[in-house]
């Protein structure tokens, strides 16, 4: 139980994905206009990050392990998370659709977020079992949450600043990520 | 070869992936501790990116239209997968400070897009100077993050000591290294101020009434761009608008 505590905290706070292992840079910078938006992203991410774990997990350990593929995780990894993406829309699209309506935008924008494929990686790459795997994947995702909706709390305060006309756009949003980096680099001593 | 010579410019400056079109932050930012990592990442994302476009060019009449995008992933996926084993295998000091980031070339949005935008397109030949072009001007745009990096993070720049360091066990001044810049924030910090200087440079020309070059790049990242390969849905559901 220790353990798992251990590897949720990690992967949420100290090593947050966004702000220290820049996964998940696109929708972070594209979609963190709005809070209501990022938190649907980020709900979004949590949803998909935490089933493709899981999915990816019992693959890779009753599929490729045992049949000597694992040279193949990466395309098999990939195509799973494109499909697992499609399927959920359209089961929530079918099943719930409140729900669907609130996520469903963001779930097309989520293939090509590299959290996702990043996740089922490490959980090879670190031998965590299925359910090792599954909390890892939770952590990560709520750390994006995390990240993306502090970032868009942050931008709808900073959008009536007077910022220098060559700082507009991006390169500000940047120096905001510099900062919240900075102050996640404070929780390196937690654990 | 006129259309070659264009198509390498055009990455590399006119539709640079890294400062112009804000593609591929992921590794960008994540892997530019050093100038020798930012040309690694560099490279095996140009050959990755040459041979797709190679392949998708040459299959682009037999790929049916319907799958085009699960056919890309494949392609692309299995030459990520070729070049992860080579640099496992020949360089394997790269391969360790890269890690997780090889294999995440899959995702990389200039990939998928140069080959949505540009190789299910055109000819081989074209296609492939293309991927040369884009993938030259991803690796020096990984390069010159990466030098600024290290210089400022340890004062060296391919490993080689530029700025002597203070030594005050030896009472000996010099340069004293600012480690947050080969830390995560010092990647936002710089790609930050390395855009500032873009945006300056596009306003002067615009003040001097010339037409700012780029001005098509998408500012805000894949999400936001129309570029279909980064937004688009993988397998086609049928009930789109």
């Amino acid at each position: 139980m220790k353990e798992l505590l251990i590897i949720a905290i990690g992967s949420a706070l100290v090593n947050n994905v966004v702000l220290s292992q820049f996964l998940g840079i696109c929708p972070f910078l594209g979609v963190s206009k709005k809070v209501d938006t990022a938190a649907g992203m980020g709900g979004a991410v949590v949803f998909v990050i935490t089933i493709a774990s899981f999915v990816t997990g019992l693959i890779y350990k009753f599929i490729l392990s045992p049949l000597g593929f694992e040279y193949l995780q990466t395309i098999v990894f990939i195509l799973i998370i494109a499909a697992l993406v499609q399927f959920v829309e359209m089961f929530l699209k079918k099943a719930m659709p409140p729900l669907y309506n609130a996520l469903g935008v963001y779930l097309p924008l989520i293939t090509t977020n590299c959290a996702v494929l990043g996740v089922a990686l490490t959980n090879v790459q670190k031998e965590y079992n299925i359910l090792q795997g599954v909390i890892y994947g939770i952590g990560t995702s709520i750390g994006f949450l995390i990240a993306i909706v502090i970032m868009a709390g942050i931008r709808e305060k900073i959008e009536y600043n007077d910022i220098s006309e060559s700082f507009q756009g991006t390169p500000i949003v940047l120096v905001t990520a510099t900062l919240m980096a900075i102050a996640f680099c404070g929780f390196s001593g937690l654990i | 070869m006129n259309n070659c010579t264009e198509r390498i410019y055009n990455g590399l400056v006119k539709e640079n992936p890294t400062f112009v079109l804000m593609l591929g932050m992921c590794p960008t930012l994540a892997v530019t501790t050093s100038a020798v990592n930012g040309v690694g990442m560099g490279l095996s994302t140009t050959v990755v990116l040459v041979l797709s476009n190679m392949l998708i060019s040459m299959l682009r009449k037999i790929i049916p239209d319907s799958v085009r995008m699960p056919a890309f992933i494949v392609v692309v996926a299995s030459f990520v997968t070729i070049v992860q084993f080579l640099l496992q295998g020949f360089v394997p000091s790269l391969y360790d400070s890269l890690g997780l980031y090889i294999p995440l070339i899959v995702v990389n949005c200039i990939i998928l897009g140069r080959a949505e935008s540009y190789a299910s397109k055109n000819p081989v030949l074209p296609s492939i100077f293309d991927g040369i072009g884009m993938g030259l001007g991803f690796t020096v745009g990984l390069a010159a993050i990466g030098m600024v990096r290290e210089l400022i993070g340890t004062g060296a720049v391919f490993g080689q000591q530029i700025l002597p360091l203070a030594d005050a066990a030896a009472g000996k001044g010099g340069y004293v290294p600012v480690t947050i810049f080969i830390l995560p924030p010092g990647a936002f910090l710089v790609l930050a101020f390395l855009v500032a200087l873009q945006n300056k440079a596009k306003i002067n020309a615009a003040k001097k009434g010339k037409k700012a070059v780029g001005s098509t790049g998408c500012q805000e990242g894949c999400a936001s761009c129309g570029n279909s390969a980064c937004v688009g849905k993988i397998f086609p559901t049928g009930n789109e608008k």
